[in-house]
């Protein structure tokens, strides 16, 4: 039992679980679910106590049963109490005031990574601003390999999304080409088949590969589809650089994402078998998203931010390239607005960073959330400030499978030229070598007669 | 001098490949005016339509032709503010209209055609009629007995359910305006569903989808509509079940 006294009104909150919900910033889809604070004051009256909380109770008092979830069983099992240690005597205000005191730094946060449990970094980011949520985010930093490095301070990577409703290979390579073109693809070039068909997805694996060897392109290639259909592919001799799932926060969530730990284990293992990193073995790309357990019905009562946060423990078991929070996607029932969304994908970035994960957000929104570009401009920005690892490319922002709005590849140019960030270093001096890009990083004028372009249209 | 400003892109020899926003040149790292402008345009229109109200006088004055009853119902989403924070407003009746159909709950129905403005009841206003028009007569023909025709505000999928069993009805079709995508926000997704009732889930449905004059035309659609019925009284099932037949049709 935890409570709070303001003005003769005594707050009581029952355990943990409905603690964490009620001091949650306002979104709809906890107020879908039920698990939300009924006021102002009852929301600040929880984040007060929750402050108070020292963070040693995260160890004692699990929010789903360790009897009844693999995911709470990670946590517990997998949580390092060496690095605990320097701050086991914190409450989760203290810890708040500590992330952000000057002493923190860089090092000390890559220390503490394995020592802080899911729950623990969800709480804490319910306590700070967004602009704590940059601050702190920003002194994480998590670098990754496989073809390349991503990650690195001052560097900013982007997926490239080349999608097509039907899987058509020429206009899947168009798109390829043009954002290649607009210097994008460093953290992937990874297509989200409209089909699960092994055949399809076969045939968008070959072709990715195929460019990125006629061209020396270094950089790794992903077709997004459901990890049994990769595992198969793999068997088969795919030329599978990186394996994807989508992944959740609790048992049930990942149940019914058709997933438990261990097939991942088994998918895991059989992609590094195949060694085909040059500069390292980061094999994983997971994706992620606020209210995938309660679009389940799996959350357990818990709130969708601290379910989100449980994701990032199954994420680290695996040592990913990338891990992509999908932020705007999921719809309004969820995260109603612009307000919501970034709020959402700055602590799911934080939170992300401080476990040791190399977040990147799909900055983006459906028609139907009361969001628009302006509002995916203002996150864009806050994300290159907080030091996100990478965003989507999609052609013009508009993804014609998916059917949602993500940043474009002029937005990426856009950011890099703001805050002075550059591409993956190995990537840079691909676009360089390609006269993509001129010495100072800045995207040329193409000519018509480009390889690139006479390449694609054999 | 909007050339020397704008670097126009040499892919556009490519566009013929895909539907997609490439080849849109830049001004310095940003996209193009007209290119900005033609995304914004796209967004509104979605935007709109999301936010559009069903046109119920027009539809209920067409729908009359049939001369079959007409039932103008609501679900619990009293504003389409509910309506998106709740889904699961979308998808019940309220009060009021589950007591219109106990009028009609007698001897029961084979099928029910239900039509509802989901995400786009511009979609609804513009393409339902057309379906319905073809679709209702294919029914007649087949002497399958048709229910009221329903139309619904605030509706959800799943709403289907409650109508179809609240008639007694075999089955139900569900017409509603889809989510708008930045390339179509006319577009109208049919939900067919053995034995409708309360508390089924999406795999025990079948939807046809894209149906708008650029995309899925209505002929085909109630074609195809009509087809799924009669596997589906045939094999007494809807949803997964009758997937792989559905994907032999219209080849």
């Amino acid at each position: 039992m935890y409570k709070f006294t303001v003005r003769n009104i005594v707050y009581r909150f029952d355990d943990l679980k409905i603690l964490l919900a009620k001091a949650s910033p306002y979104r709809t889809g906890d107020a879908l679910a039920g698990v939300y604070a009924e006021s102002y004051e009852e929301r600040v009256a929880a984040q007060i106590a929750l402050a108070d909380v020292p963070l040693k109770t995260f160890l004692s008092e699990a929010i789903i049963p360790y009897e009844q979830d693999e995911i709470t069983r990670l946590i517990i099992d997998g949580h390092d109490v060496e690095s605990f240690n320097s701050i086991s005597s914190l409450t989760v205000g203290g810890f708040r005031d500590w992330l952000l005191s000057d002493e923190t730094d860089t090092s000390i946060l890559k220390e503490l990574a394995a020592g802080i449990t899911p729950e623990m970094a969800a709480a804490v980011s319910k306590l700070m601003r967004n602009q704590d949520l940059i601050a702190g985010a920003k002194k994480c930093g998590v670098v990754t390999k496989f073809r390349n490095t991503i990650g690195l301070r001052g560097h900013f990577s982007t997926r490239l999304q080349p999608n097509h409703p039907t899987d058509d290979l020429k206009g899947i390579a168009a798109s390829m080409i043009d954002g290649l073109l607009y210097g994008s693809g460093d953290a992937v070039i990874g297509i989200n088949p409209a089909t699960d068909s092994p055949a399809t997805v076969m045939k968008l694996l070959e072709l990715i590969d195929r460019v990125r060897q006629q061209f020396d392109i270094p950089a790794q290639s992903c077709v997004l589809s459901h990890i049994t259909t990769t595992l198969d592919l793999i068997n088969k001799g795919a030329p599978v650089d990186l394996c994807f799932q989508s992944i959740g926060g609790t048992e049930q969530t990942n149940t019914s994402f058709g997933i438990n730990l261990a097939l991942l284990d088994e998918a895991y293992h059989a992609t590094l078998s195949l060694n085909r990193g040059t500069v390292g073995q980061n094999v994983m790309y997971f994706e992620t998203g606020q209210g995938s357990a309660l679009s389940a019905n799996a959350h357990h009562g818990v709130d969708q931010q601290t379910c989100e946060a449980r994701a990032y423990a199954v994420a680290k078991k695996y040592k990913p390239l990338l891990v992509n929070t999908v932020v705007g996607f999921i719809g309004p029932e969820y995260l109603y607005d612009g307000k919501q969304i970034i709020r959402a994908a700055l602590e799911d970035h934080f939170c992300g960073k401080l476990l040791g994960l190399p977040m990147g957000v799909d900055v983006c929104y459906t028609n139907h959330a009361e969001a628009d570009q302006d509002d995916m401009d203002n996150l864009l920005t806050l994300l290159g400030v907080a030091g996100c690892n990478f965003i989507m490319g999609v052609p013009g922002s508009d993804d014609i499978m998916l059917n949602y709005q993500s940043t474009s590849f002029h937005d990426a140019l856009y950011l890099r030229k703001i805050l002075g960030l550059r591409p993956a270093p190995e990537f840079e001096q691909w676009l360089k070598k390609q006269g993509i890009v001129d010495e100072n990083g800045d995207i040329l004028k193409i000519s018509p007669s480009h390889k690139l372009l006479s390449g694609i249209v054999e | 001098m909007k050339d020397e400003i704008i670097n126009t892109d040499p892919l556009s020899l490519l566009k013929s490949f895909t539907a997609a926003r490439i080849a849109i040149g830049r001004v310095g790292n940003s996209i193009p005016l007209k290119q900005s402008l033609e995304f914004k345009l796209a967004h509104a229109h979605a935007r709109d339509a999301v936010y559009s109200v069903l046109d119920t006088e027009g539809l209920l004055n067409n729908l009359n032709v049939f001369n079959l009853p007409v039932l103008h119902l609501h679900s619990k989403a009293q504003t389409r503010h509910k309506y998106l924070k709740r889904p699961d407003y979308g998808r019940q009746l309220n009060d009021e209209s589950t007591e219109q159909l106990k009028d009609y709950n007698g001897t029961g129905y084979d099928v029910v055609v239900i039509i509802a403005d989901g995400l786009s009841a511009t979609a609804v206003n513009e393409n339902a009629f057309d379906l319905v028009e073809i679709l209702i007569p294919m029914l007649l023909g087949a002497k399958l007995k048709p229910g009221p025709i329903c139309l619904v505000e605030q509706g959800r999928v799943a709403i289907g359910d409650d109508i179809g069993y609240g008639l007694n009805a075999k089955f139900s079709i569900l017409l509603i305006g889809e989510r708008p995508g930045l390339s179509s926000a006319d577009s109208i997704g049919a939900y067919l569903t053995y034995n409708p009732r309360p508390g089924l889930t999406d795999e025990s449905r079948n939807c046809i989808s894209n149906i708008r004059p650029q995309g899925l035309t209505s002929k085909p659609a109630a074609d195809k509509i009509f087809y799924l019925i009669n596997e589906a009284f045939r094999r007494k099932l809807s949803g997964v079940g009758l997937k792989d037949n559905a994907g032999e049709i219209g080849h």
